[in-house]
């Protein structure tokens, strides 16, 4: 079996896995962190998005494999301790989440969007979005927490 | 207490977890020497089973074992019941065809378990199962629910003719007839409630473990009522006594009725468990839920509504067929009846109504409860006639409702579909909801947008829901197998913090949060010193669940009730500490005192006295843990008036939601944000149901066409826009809280607010859901060809 080796969330892995092992099950069912949910098996629903070397990726799109090397962050890489970051704080301050499903994902990929747009309209926040469903919130507190979020990032 | 008591925008509790990735949701729990379970599925919509070869299954590498219908039927496995019996119209009960947990002898929709593969691996019993032969003959199906009760329509299950499970009538046609008869007008409508895929984003899943040195089960699954579970799983099916089943259902990630129900994966997982003597873990893939989850809707109409020369309504009448899918699932059969037909009489005051329901089986998934349940097809029978009816008459559309809701004074109403609603003020919502949609401007607007060439219309929907799910004498006389109490503890701990223990429990609804603070600002707690406890029938007292917005209605007035114990207790407590008598002691947020004096007790001094009784009253008993049960007087009645604005450019049919005003009255509400979390949800399920949603089979071979996100169109963030909320609060008459339930309103609102909306845009008489750009679009281009 091929070895798939990483950083995850500053720490350095490694791991034997099948060739056809998606990152997400790597990330999930080698490394234990559970935080990245498997919604759907079609890369449509956003639940698994993680960080790959900066840059958001639906991780059930990836073989393990082809994350050879890369820097991969995932939901339980961004708070600092108990200190949530301000794009978690944001989503808790504006009721940003009900069941909590879809939330990992929508953080990951709410934190590429500010990198990209550091202060994103409505608009451009419900069209990023266009990869992740939630089917609880009606988007419009998790719209709310983006913008908040990207707000406390900027300052 | 200001900032986490009832009424306030307390953050949740819950949120920590979810937030840093460490909820536990059932398929992030593994537990040591699981299997992994994979179900074969029916290909095919109607077969019938000639052989099963699991002989190169069973060889192949991880594999454990292979399971068939033939085993369950072998060891003597009851199937999957439905727990709330029908009497049809002629006073005859509901039929209930067999519903095995692996079919046996016939499959009966796509999806349909075949046989269950457990290796030790989910990729090694995904292998296998591609290697189980299955010899089918193929028969005809038949999916539509128009079409099921044809002379020519397959039948699905021995000893139903037609396909017809019930035909049931609430009310009189005859009287009804007559009085349309005499009607100075009457509007006529037939109209299809779309069938929907409720997709709750957190797959279902299930882990069974059997313990065989205490002859015991634990099964996690991902339900929205835990001990239901339980209950169905050991009395009904598999014949385990109920002590030695634990049934935990920890973090759910959504459920809109869909993880109301006992399914067969659950129960072959405990099954199998004990049979493999090892732990047996089963997640549904998305696709898997497309096809197995209990669907919603899909419902066939006819209804006339008369009315006088006022536009005053005289009388209606309501046909409808109703899909059960193949099999019952737990609750299908009181939907389209007790949870959709009472709620015809909407907000008017309609004086004789009639319904006649027939519900049929199809060769589909079982339909079932979904967000609102019944209520959303209800309400949209009603709004879309009274819409088609104020077109007709020429009235205004938010005239023709005024004119007929029941008034204030008229509390307690009672309507010719056996509810009786217990408060309101429905003019008030239509009068705030109109300001909020500046409903004075639209004019101005639809002519601003016609210069631009595009299409604006409004749309109202005046709704009504009954929810607080329910007395259970009214519903085992209509025939529930269960009752609908809520149960609830509060465990007070000697340091003066408590937890709170409720039967109803929390996916995505907050009650971590909003039941903490109806405890917290009862007994002078703040919620950070409260754990809300859910979900473990080991942990809990036995609860019926949440569906029906009931949590906080039934629920939560059970946690009331249960801290008025707390209080009555710490009374007597704090009458001996403080050497008065007990009749002498007031109580206010947390504090008791000698009335009148200085001499107090605070509610942590009370409990540390009740766990260390050196100085205690002698006839009563340590500790300061109470328990209730609540069982609601009368539904709650929510409802609300919804207005809808659209734009519509007739070039590519896209629809553009451009304002949307919800005013709902809840009754008293405990925790605004969470409130307002949950309208925008259930409208944007509503507007998915209007625009987008539709679950479509293949008329000739029964293939679900819609099984992915990329067929079935969920709402995504640009599709809605951002919804104005407002709120009036008449409160509840009836149980202590003052509350109604919130959970349903947007999503049995919205439909009918939006279609009235577009057909007003187009100035047609009706459109079928989902209004999809094509649908619009080909409807625009043949009204310009006409």
């Amino acid at each position: 079996m091929p070895t798939a080796s990483m950083t995850v969330n500053g720490k350095a892995v490694s791991g034997e896995v099948e060739s056809r092992t998606l990152l997400v099950q790597f990330i999930r069912d080698k490394l234990g962190l559970t935080g990245t949910h498997v919604g759907c098996d079609t890369s449509q629903c956003g639940a698994c998005v993680v960080h790959v070397n900066g840059k958001s990726v639906k991780s059930c799109t990836l073989l393990a494999v082809q994350a050879e090397g890369a820097k991969v962050t995932t939901i339980e890489g961004l708070a600092n301790g108990g200190d949530l970051h301000p794009m978690q704080a944001a989503f808790r301050e504006n009721h940003g989440l009900q069941c909590g499903f879809c939330t990992p994902g929508m953080v990951m990929s709410a934190l590429d969007l500010v990198q990209q747009i550091p202060d994103p309209n409505e608009q451009q926040v419900r069209e990023w979005l266009e990869g992740n469903i939630c089917r609880c919130t009606g988007y419009q507190n998790i719209v709310k927490a983006i913008q908040a979020g990207a707000k406390a990032m900027r300052s | 207490m200001a900032d986490s008591g009832i009424g306030a925008r307390a953050l949740r509790k819950e949120d920590h977890r979810f937030l840093t990735g460490q909820g536990h949701y059932t398929d992030d729990i593994n537990v040591h020497g699981q299997l992994y379970a994979y179900f074969l599925r029916s290909p095919h919509a109607h077969a019938a089973i000639r052989k099963v070869d699991t002989g190169a299954a069973s060889k192949s590498t991880g594999v454990v074992a292979v399971f068939t219908g033939a085993d369950v039927a072998a060891d003597k496995i009851g199937g999957l019941i439905c727990g709330w019996t029908v009497t049809d119209r002629h006073g005859k009960p509901h039929k209930a065809p067999p519903h095995p947990i692996l079919a046996h002898e016939k499959v009966r929709y796509v999806g349909d378990h075949v046989a269950v593969v457990i290796a030790d691996t989910l990729t090694n019993a995904k292998d296998a199962a591609e290697k189980i032969e299955v010899d089918y003959d193929v028969l005809p199906a038949v999916v539509d629910v128009a079409k099921a009760m044809d002379a020519k329509a397959p039948q699905l299950h021995a000893d139903t003719p037609q396909n017809l499970c019930y035909d049931w009538l609430l009310g009189d046609p005859a009287q009804v007839d007559a009085a349309l008869a005499k009607s100075h007008h009457v509007a006529k409508l037939d109209l299809v409630n779309n069938r929907l895929i409720p997709n709750a984003m957190e797959p279902r899943a299930a882990i069974g473990e059997y313990d065989g040195g205490t002859d015991s089960y634990t099964c996690h699954s991902t339900s929205q009522n835990p001990h239901v579970l339980r209950l169905i799983l050991c009395a009904f099916i598999l014949g385990i006594p109920e002590h030695r089943v634990r049934v935990i259902a920890p973090d759910v990630g959504g459920g809109f009725g869909s993880k109301i129900f006992c399914y067969a994966e659950e129960v072959v997982c405990l099954w199998a468990a004990k049979k493999v003597r090892r732990p047996v873990k089963w997640t549904a893939e998305r696709s898997e839920s497309f096809l197995s989850d209990a669907h919603g809707r899909d419902h066939v109409t006819h209804v006339e509504l008369g009315m006088d020369k006022d536009g005053k309504f005289t009388a209606m009448k309501v046909e409808t067929l109703a899909a059960m899918g193949a099999y019952l699932s737990t609750f299908a059969t009181c939907v389209p009846t007790y949870l959709y037909a009472t709620l015809l009489a909407g907000q008017y005051t309609t004086p004789i109504i009639s319904a006649n329901v027939k519900a049929v089986f199809t060769n589909t998934a079982p339909v079932d409860a979904y967000r609102g349940a019944g209520r959303p097809e209800a309400t949209y029978v009603v709004e879309r006639i009274v819409e088609v009816a104020a077109r007709e008459m020429k009235m205004d559309p938010a005239e023709i409702r005024r004119r007929n809701f029941v008034k204030p004074d008229q509390f307690p109403y009672q309507t010719p579909v056996a509810l009786q609603y217990d408060s309101g003020n429905y003019a008030k919502a239509l009068d705030d909801a109109m300001k909020l949609a500046d409903y004075a401007g639209f004019a101005s607007r639809k002519a601003e947008a016609a210069k631009r060439g595009k299409h604006r219309g409004i749309g109202f929907s005046a709704y009504i829901e009954a929810c607080g799910i329910a007395p259970s004498a009214v519903v085992g006389s209509l025939g529930a197998g269960v009752g609908l109490w809520e149960s609830a503890q509060i465990r007070f701990n000697p340091t003066g913090t408590a937890q709170v223990l409720t039967g109803s429990h929390s996916h995505g609804q907050g009650h971590e949060t909003t039941l903490a603070q109806v405890v917290g600002d009862m007994l002078g707690l703040p919620i950070e010193n409260i754990t809300v406890v859910h979900g473990d029938t080991s942990q809990v007292p036995f609860g019926m669940g949440t569906y029906g917005s009931r949590s906080l209605a039934v629920g939560g007035s059970a946690a009331a009730k249960a801290a008025d114990k707390i209080i009555a207790k710490g009374k007597k407590i704090a009458a001996h500490l403080l050497e008065a008598s007990v009749d002498d002691i007031t109580y206010a947020k947390g504090t008791f005192r000698v009335a009148g004096t200085d001499k107090t007790k605070s509610i942590g001094e009370i409990a540390f006295a009740a766990y260390v009784p050196h100085n205690y009253p002698k006839d009563l008993e340590p500790g300061l843990d109470e328990t209730a049960f609540y069982d609601p007087a009368n539904f709650t009645y929510p409802a609300g008036v919804h207005i809808c604005e659209v734009e519509i450019d007739p070039d590519t049919g896209v629809t553009k939601i451009v304002n949307w005003a919800a005013v709902d009255d809840f009754g008293k509400v405990v925790n605004p944000m969470v409130v307002e979390g949950q309208v925008h949800g259930g409208i944007a399920q509503g507007i998915g149901q209007g625009l987008l949603e539709g679950c479509v089979y293949d008329k000739e071979t029964g293939q679900l066409l819609t099984g992915s996100f990329m067929d079935y169109c969920m709402p995504r963030a640009d599709d809605l826009p951002s919804f104005k909320v407002g709120m009036i609060e008449t409160p509840c008459p009836h149980n202590p809280l003052g509350v109604k339930g919130c959970g349903e309103a947007g999503a049995i609102a919205a439909p009918p607010a939006l279609v009235n909306a577009v057909t007003d845009a187009l100035g047609i008489r009706h459109m079928e859901m989902p209004l999809t750009s094509e649908r619009v679009w080909r409807t625009i281009h043949k009204m310009a060809a006409e």
